[in-house]
């Protein structure tokens, strides 16, 4: 027996790369948009959108609810009258702390897509893991809070530097709180510079217009844009 | 904890590589830009590769420091914290050179002595 040296130079996500590809097509051929929606537990994703879903003019959103376990998030936002599909990772993939593109590959055939304009995907809230992998969106975003501190994007380059616009939320806290946004705002911009930032308070519905009409305008884009 | 993902990659495009052959070691390029702990990487392995040609197999890694280039005017800088905004012209149309890195590099496998060259 002997060894020899095999040169591969792949990148190992490579086969998640290919299935997100996948997704992507399936995604583009039925006309729905897709954000990979992504944040800390308990940044407010899933308020953020209650706060939005039912009320898209001409666009019909549908939402895959990425959890480890249960379905609380997804009941919440069912009752909107909105498609929501559970996508739990415990079951069979032992507890994932993030969605990959298998995962969503899986959930493709039970979701709407002719009967929606737009597909949320709200990954397991997590600011390391879902950075690393693409799921087959056009785009994505992520909330962060005040609450979490001036110093996350330093500390979470790389889910910073994923997205297209970050979600400051909470700032309803502000008054109370010792928390420089202004801070926090240089800090994004070292990370990932003139990335779009919205400040919102998904309580008292501050900045939630804004929100809702950058919704609008990805829904309105063209084709199929670069993700990142 | 996405480390076991991860290695569950890096051990299937190794047995892909190896086309059934036994693997003994794997080399990987990690760049400081991904967010990846090489020794977490390595625990993952040993028992994703099990029932593998991986078995056993070593993992070594190359740590690929973090380059970017500024587009309009061209500096090429080193990072170490994460910072990236041109220190020449401020700009913010900057590309990562290197340091994205997360790719199998190379695997060394056991062959037979006889076979027929390739």
């Amino acid at each position: 027996m002997h060894r020899t040296k095999v040169k591969v130079v792949e990148e190992a996500l490579d086969a998640n790369n290919t299935i997100a590809a996948a997704n992507r097509s399936d995604f583009d051929r039925a006309g729905v948009k897709v954000i990979n929606f992504m944040s800390a537990p308990g940044a407010g994703k899933t308020t953020l959108l209650e706060r939005v879903v039912a009320d898209l003019p001409g666009v019909r959103v549908g939402v895959l609810e990425g959890d480890v376990q249960g379905s609380m998030d997804a009941d919440r936002l069912a009752s909107l009258h909105i498609p929501v599909i559970q996508l739990n990772t415990d079951p069979s993939f032992g507890g994932e702390c993030h969605l990959d593109a298998n995962m969503v590959r899986s959930a493709v055939p039970s979701l709407p897509l002719d009967e929606i304009d737009l597909l949320v995907i709200e990954n397991v809230g997590n600011l390391v893991c879902p950075a690393e992998f693409k799921v087959g969106e056009d785009t994505r975003v992520m909330v962060t809070s005040v609450t979490e501190g001036e110093e996350k994007p330093l500390k979470y380059p790389l889910m910073f530097r994923a997205c297209e616009l970050v979600l400051i939320n909470k700032i309803d806290l502000l008054p109370h709180i010792d928390f420089d946004v202004e801070r926090l705002l240089y800090n994004i911009d070292q990370v990932h510079p003139d990335v779009e930032t919205i400040l919102v308070s998904a309580r008292t519905g501050e900045g939630i217009d804004t929100w809702r009409e950058w919704l609008l305008r990805l829904a309105a884009r063209e084709g199929a844009i670069a993700a990142g | 904890m996405h480390e076991l993902s991860l290695s569950s990659a890096v051990v299937n495009t190794a047995v892909k590589h190896a086309e059934g052959r036994r693997v003994e070691l794997v080399s990987l390029r990690i760049g400081r830009l991904r967010q990846v702990v090489p020794e977490t990487l390595e625990f993952y392995f040993g028992f994703v590769a099990r029932d593998t040609v991986c078995d056993g197999a070593r993992l070594e890694y190359e740590i690929i420091d973090a380059r970017l280039h500024c587009n309009p005017c061209a500096t090429e800088w080193g990072i170490e914290i994460p910072a990236f905004r041109c220190p020449t012209c401020g700009g913010s149309d900057v590309e990562v050179a290197s340091g994205n890195e997360f790719e199998v590099e190379s695997i060394e496998i056991e062959e037979a002595e006889c076979i027929a060259p390739r």
